[in-house]
């Protein structure tokens, strides 16, 4: 090893990357790593349902009609004989891919016209708040559902109208951060060298909205699940026989009296992996906190 | 003050714009030739003629908009198709069940979130605040219409204290009325508490620190004068705008617990026309919420100047 490369081997390890840093005060709080730990879980669970599923998730058996929770069917099984465990499973990866397709059509679209909006201001700015403001005058889960229920049902569609249900928040979010970058010594800097206005919006001002941007996208992942849970409960988003928490929900309630079980396990299911979104949301938010450091 | 309303107002008017811009979109996201869609059942040539001159759709966009606008601005927001009835009327009908719902849950949102907020900040970092804390968060993370199941579950299938769904109106029999929407209104109400409480607590940490609640301390007020009297006062200015914001997303949470509950409100309106493809429905309902819900905004607002002798 030249010496030159051991200097740079101690600055680095002297000066820490922010998102280093971040990482370390994040790994310190042990709600965030209990959220995160949930999260990977129930992300191997979806890659791996083929294979861990005990039954087949869409299989019906008729002699084995909303059974309790038993050896055989540890969470039970439904009103098609169907297993609830392997349904559950099978239901992890729709429940994750709306949530993660959702928030991430919602950044997409609400970053860069965020972006926009702030760096540029005048009428830019006035049209995309206002129509921002529009957006976010009715209520989200109100849009979301008259969205699917125009581009009609499915998961696909469920996830796009919930993505751009969600889109106004980061718009807001996104220009909200680049107004306050934007008044920064570095950002006067860096127009004052020369640099053009694309370069300073991407490669001095973008950066910077990252860390709440983040923050907000796994909250918001948080909230993109149960929305699909709803959509898909209301019979808007996954189509059965496909499985998905919120339709084994719907049909769940007709059976309540006799088969308690059908309505316990899927609700639990959300349940837990939007706590693990919370708090590793709440967590990220304190770890990037710049005043917390 | 005055100028602040107006300009406040001013504010108002160009988003309800961009709002039924938004709302008359939605229409195009129809697949296909949209007469055909609203025609339902009818499908002959003559009723489709019908259709198409009566809601304009031979002619190009701006016009069909100025023509839909014109008739939302008289309160005419077309015709539900399934039950040959006027939006407005259905809207109207169902929107008191949905308010008594709405004040109900908010009551039980008030109830819970701002003592907890109180208890959680004087309390930080102890127990009660951890407790708070995890409260919050099991509130934010519970889906409402599960929640709602459950709730069935346990007190109408397993103890049968309460009816596991309907409704009777106030004025019918008032305990009876009380007994088929406190569990839907716990359900609304509880999200929101969560919310409340979170901001209660941030809203009273920041009181906290300030000079005044440490002279009223080092004047040897009662702690318990010190908290209600100087600190959460002050505190309430924040909570009030914000709860009424919250209020707001009510309507939105009413969609899937009416429909847990088989309450006839607002929110079992849109579903129920969602279901049946009536998309005059859905788009009167989701523009008298965006309405209600800017009005809100403005009355938070205005609250907001009232409240705080600073800004008058």
């Amino acid at each position: 090893m030249s010496a030159a490369t051991a200097t740079t081997a101690t600055a680095a390890a002297r000066i820490d990357s922010p998102g280093r840093r971040a990482l370390r005060k994040l790994l310190r709080r042990k709600a965030a790593v209990f959220g995160l730990c949930v999260v990977a879980l129930f992300v191997l669970v979806a890659l791996l349902a083929p294979w861990i599923a005990p039954n087949d998730p869409v299989k019906t058996s008729w002699t084995a009609i909303r059974k309790a929770p038993s050896a055989l069917h540890w969470f039970g099984t439904d009103e098609n004989g169907r297993d609830i465990l392997s349904r559950i499973i099978h239901g992890a990866s729709a429940s994750l891919r709306a949530g993660v397709i959702s928030v991430s059509i919602a950044v997409a679209l609400g970053v860069p016209i965020g972006l926009l909006a702030g760096y540029r201001g005048g009428w830019i700015d006035a049209i995309i708040s206002r129509v921002t403001d529009a957006m976010l005058a009715c209520p989200f889960l109100i849009l979301a559902i008259a969205m699917a229920a125009f581009l009609g049902p499915s998961l696909r569609n469920a996830m796009i109208a919930i993505g751009i249900s969600a889109t106004p928040i980061f718009v807001r979010l996104a220009r909200g951060a680049t107004m306050a970058t934007m008044v920064e010594d570095y950002v006067e800097a860096a127009r004052a060298v020369g640099n053009p206005r694309w370069r300073i919006a991407l490669r001095h001002v973008l950066p910077n909205i990252v860390p709440p941007v983040l923050v907000q996208a796994t909250l918001a992942i948080a909230m993109a699940i149960i929305a699909e849970a709803s959509l898909s409960f209301l019979g808007l988003g996954q189509q059965p026989p496909a499985p998905s928490w919120g339709s084994m929900l719907n049909a769940a309630q007709r059976f309540l009296g006799q088969a308690p079980w059908m309505a316990i396990f899927p609700g639990l299911s959300i349940f837990v992996v939007v706590l693990a979104f919370n708090l590793l949301g709440d967590g990220l938010r304190d770890a990037l906190d710049p005043k917390g450091r | 003050m005055l100028t602040f309303l107006a300009r406040r107002l001013a504010q108002v008017v160009p988003t309800l714009f961009f709002v039924s811009i938004l709302i008359f979109c939605l229409q195009q996201l129809l697949p296909g030739d949209p007469a055909l869609v609203l025609a339902g059942e009818e499908r002959d040539e003559q009723a489709l003629a019908e259709i198409r001159a009566r809601y304009r759709l031979d002619q190009p966009l701006p016009v069909q908009y100025l023509y839909w606008l014109g008739g939302v601005l008289q309160g005419d927001f077309g015709e539900s198709m399934r039950i040959q009835r006027p939006v407005a009327e259905l809207v109207l009908e169902k929107l008191p069940v949905t308010l008594q719902l709405g004040t109900m849950a908010f009551l039980v949102a008030c109830l819970i979130g701002i003592p907890a907020g109180v208890v959680a900040a004087v309390k930080k970092d102890r127990a009660w605040d951890w407790i708070a804390n995890g409260v919050a968060l099991w509130g934010l993370s519970t889906p409402n219409f599960w929640l709602g199941i459950m709730m069935i579950l346990f007190f109408s299938v397993e103890l049968g204290w309460l009816p596991p769904s309907g409704y009777t109106s106030l004025r019918e029999d008032f305990w009876q009325s009380i007994k088929t929407t406190i569990m839907p209104a716990f359900v609304l109400g509880n999200a929101i508490a969560a919310v409340l409480m979170r901001h209660t607590r941030s809203a009273m940490l920041q009181v906290l620190g300030q000079d005044y609640v440490r002279t009223a301390r080092a004047k040897g007020l009662a702690e318990k004068v010190v908290v209600v009297k100087h600190a959460l006062r002050n505190a309430a200015v924040p909570i009030v705008t914000l709860g009424a914001l919250e209020f707001g997303q009510l309507l939105s949470g009413a969609v899937l617990t009416e429909q847990v509950f088989t309450i006839p409100g607002f929110g079992k309106l849109i579903v129920d026309a969602v279901f049946n493809r009536d998309y005059l429905v859905v788009q009167g309902v989701v523009l008298v919420t965006a309405t209600v819900y800017v009005s809100l905004n403005l009355l938070a607002d205005v609250a907001y100047i009232l409240l705080n002798p600073r800004l008058r």
